[in-house]
């Protein structure tokens, strides 16, 4: 089989684990494997290349910030100069537009939340959890290059084995690739018990209404002694600090118990809680997703029942 | 300023979604409803027209019954709609469908072109960053907070690290998340005026596309199987009578979880 190239990616120096894990899993499949890592130092490269196959790199300035356009001209630049046929990259913000820019430049076919790949007649397929995860279906590609977006979670890395070569690569980068420039990064520092460490979850989406009501879920997680998580929505209007968000871009859990309170269920949150012991949902629409994953699903309003409910464990507790 | 907005029709969010066995293609004969958020798209495009002047076009591919969708969109407030509606078109992967928008996109020539966070139905979260391509736009994603200036946006995303303030001078490319915004709802004027403001039906030919770069042709990815996944043993539903929260609380005991 052709080149199948690996998108690295890496943040202040730290690979990230999801890319990692699709590198092992290409490598798995069999045929030449390659990971390419972008805009970072040698070091970062060099460290990418002990995880079992060579590692392209290329550091030019233009790759400097971690957005996705200039990215998609360095990996068009090494797609042709190496006949690859096949680039996987693990889901985050930065790849999912790295691949769709990169699909659109080369003409290529991407297929999207892939849980597995394999090798079938020497053609790659992949399978895929579609509307909302209530049917799956195996996707291929037509022709070459074929482009791959992982799932976030997916495949675990394996752990590095010892070094491969680092082969430098050069770039030209488009104009329109450096026009949207990075000018602020904020890394808020979580404060408090740390979610990933509870025994217990209550966790609050946008159908808690406003802000204010984040204190039911506090009670409920006080008399659980659980801790309290929230979804992307509410953290992105302020409702609830970012270190409390559970999901594909915060944090992944498996709490023996998680109650999610006035949450849809998208599967960005689920991948980061579905490996929960037991997942209660409480949401007012019976057509939300997350009753098709929920262990006990009540259709009901999270302002009248979790007071009650905080007051009838309080009860018993006493 | 001109801002467009891309937009998508979706089945109905009770409607049971479902696959053609044969095709593997989403049937899209049900109720059809707009992308849930896509609202906030239009609603964040309404604003900067208010801000700013200018109009708001709506943009869709997808089947006939695609210009409720539209309708609802005029109806909060937009100026016009393009629907983009053609056999051809039919099935068309992100590739496809990204010849086409652009096709329009090129045409329309706004200063900003929005996208809402994720269709309903495609989930893919990611046809902005192969629009923008084609368009050779920058591009700003998952957007919480925008600020648009005369020749400039900017916009607070958040990633997996923390949050990213990126700006971008226009024209330009936006996807924004669903937090960006409280959508508004139609108003009963705004319903009845949307049937009299310009709604445009072109087909491939109209966009002088070939045939090949849309629909199946002008796909290059396909579904060769499906399979409903394994049902997940003991699950419980309660509706809520009043006794949900007894209801919960025998559940957990039960289970020693509480
Ligand atoms: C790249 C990317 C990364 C993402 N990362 C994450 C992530 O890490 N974590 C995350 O959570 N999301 C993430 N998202 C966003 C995700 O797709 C959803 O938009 C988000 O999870 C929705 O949050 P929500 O459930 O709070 O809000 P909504 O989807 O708006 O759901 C609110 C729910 O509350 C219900 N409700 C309303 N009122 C009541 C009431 N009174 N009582 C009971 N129920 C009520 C409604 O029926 C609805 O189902 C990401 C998206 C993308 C594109
Ligand atoms: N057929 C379509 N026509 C116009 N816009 C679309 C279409 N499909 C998706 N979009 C837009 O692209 C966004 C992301 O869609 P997706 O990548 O399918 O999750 C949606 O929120 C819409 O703004």
């Amino acid at each position: 089989m052709a080149l199948t190239l690996v998108f690295v990616e890496h943040h202040d120096g730290e690979l990230q684990k999801g890319s990692l894990g699709v590198l092992g899993k290409a490598i798995a499949l069999g045929g030449e494997v390659a990971g390419v890592v972008l805009g970072a130092s040698q070091e970062v490269a060099a460290a990418a290349a002990t995880y079992g196959a060579a590692v392209y790199a290329c550091d030019d300035t233009a790759l400097a910030a971690p957005l996705p356009q200039p990215r998609v001209d360095a990996l068009e630049a090494l797609v042709t100069e190496t006949g690859a046929e096949t680039v996987l990259f693990a889901a985050s913000v930065l790849a999912a537009d790295v691949a769709a820019g990169l699909a659109a430049r080369l003409g290529a076919g991407l297929n999207w939340d892939l849980t597995d790949l394999r090798l079938e007649g020497g053609d790659l397929v992949g399978t895929r959890p579609a509307l909302g995860d209530t049917v799956v279906v195996d996707v291929a590609w037509k022709g070459t290059p074929r482009i791959g977006l992982v799932r976030a979670g997916t495949f675990e890395p394996a752990e590095p084995t010892g070094g491969a070569e680092v082969r430098p690569f050069a770039s030209a980068f488009q104009d329109f690739s450096s026009q949207a420039q990075l000018i602020e990064r904020t890394h808020e520092e979580s404060s408090g018990p740390s979610i990933e460490d509870a025994d217990v979850i209550v966790a609050g989406g946008r159908g808690l209404g406003r802000a204010e009501n984040f204190s039911l879920c506090e009670a409920l997680a006080k008399t659980l002694g659980g801790a309290v998580a929230a979804t992307r929505a509410v953290v992105d209007a302020g409702w609830y600090p970012y270190s409390a968000q559970v999901g594909q871009t915060g944090k992944s859990v498996s709490p023996r118990l998680y109650i999610a309170c006035g949450i849809s269920g998208a599967i960005q949150h689920k991948v980061g809680m579905q490996s929960s012991g037991t997942i209660v949902a409480i949401n007012k629409d019976p057509n939300a997703p997350i009753f098709d994953f929920a262990d006990l699903g009540v259709v009901g309003d999270v302002e009248q029942i979790l007071p009650k409910l905080t007051e009838l464990l309080q009860a018993r507790g006493a | 300023m001109k801002v467009a907005v891309c937009v998508k029709h979706v089945p109905d969010a009770t409607a049971q979604k479902r696959l053609d066995p044969t095709s593997f293609c989403l049937d899209r004969s049900g109720e059809g409803a707009l992308n849930a958020t896509d609202l906030n798209a239009i609603e964040e495009a309404l604003r900067i027209k208010d801000a700013h002047g200018g109009e708001v076009v709506v943009v869709t591919l997808g089947p006939a019954k695609a210009a409720d969708s539209l309708r609802k969109a005029l109806a909060m407030g937009a100026d016009r709609s393009i629907l983009v509606t053609d056999d051809a078109a039919a099935g068309s992967d992100l590739l496809a469908t990204t010849s086409v928008l652009a096709k329009v996109l090129e045409r329309e020539a706004p200063d900003l072109t929005l996208f809402g966070q994720a269709s309903s139905d495609g989930d893919g979260a990611v046809l902005w960053a192969a629009v923008a391509d084609r368009l050779r736009r920058p591009l700003i994603s998952q957007v919480a907070t925008l600020r648009v200036e005369p020749a400039a946006v900017t916009g607070k995303r958040q990633t997996e690290f923390g949050y990213d303030t990126i700006t971008a001078a226009l024209p330009a490319v936006v996807a924004v998340s669903d937090a960006i915004n409280e959508p508004r709802y139609p108003s009963l004027k705004g319903i009845m005026g949307a049937k009299s403001k310009p709604q445009e039906v072109l087909s491939l030919a109209d966009l002088a596309l070939d045939a090949g770069e849309s629909g199946d042709a002008g796909s290059r990815t396909q579904v060769v199987a499906a399979a409903p996944p394994a049902p997940k043993a003991g699950r419980v539903r309660i509706d809520d009578d009043g006794s949900a929260a007894e209801k919960i609380v025998a559940y957990l005991a039960e289970r020693k979880l509480a």
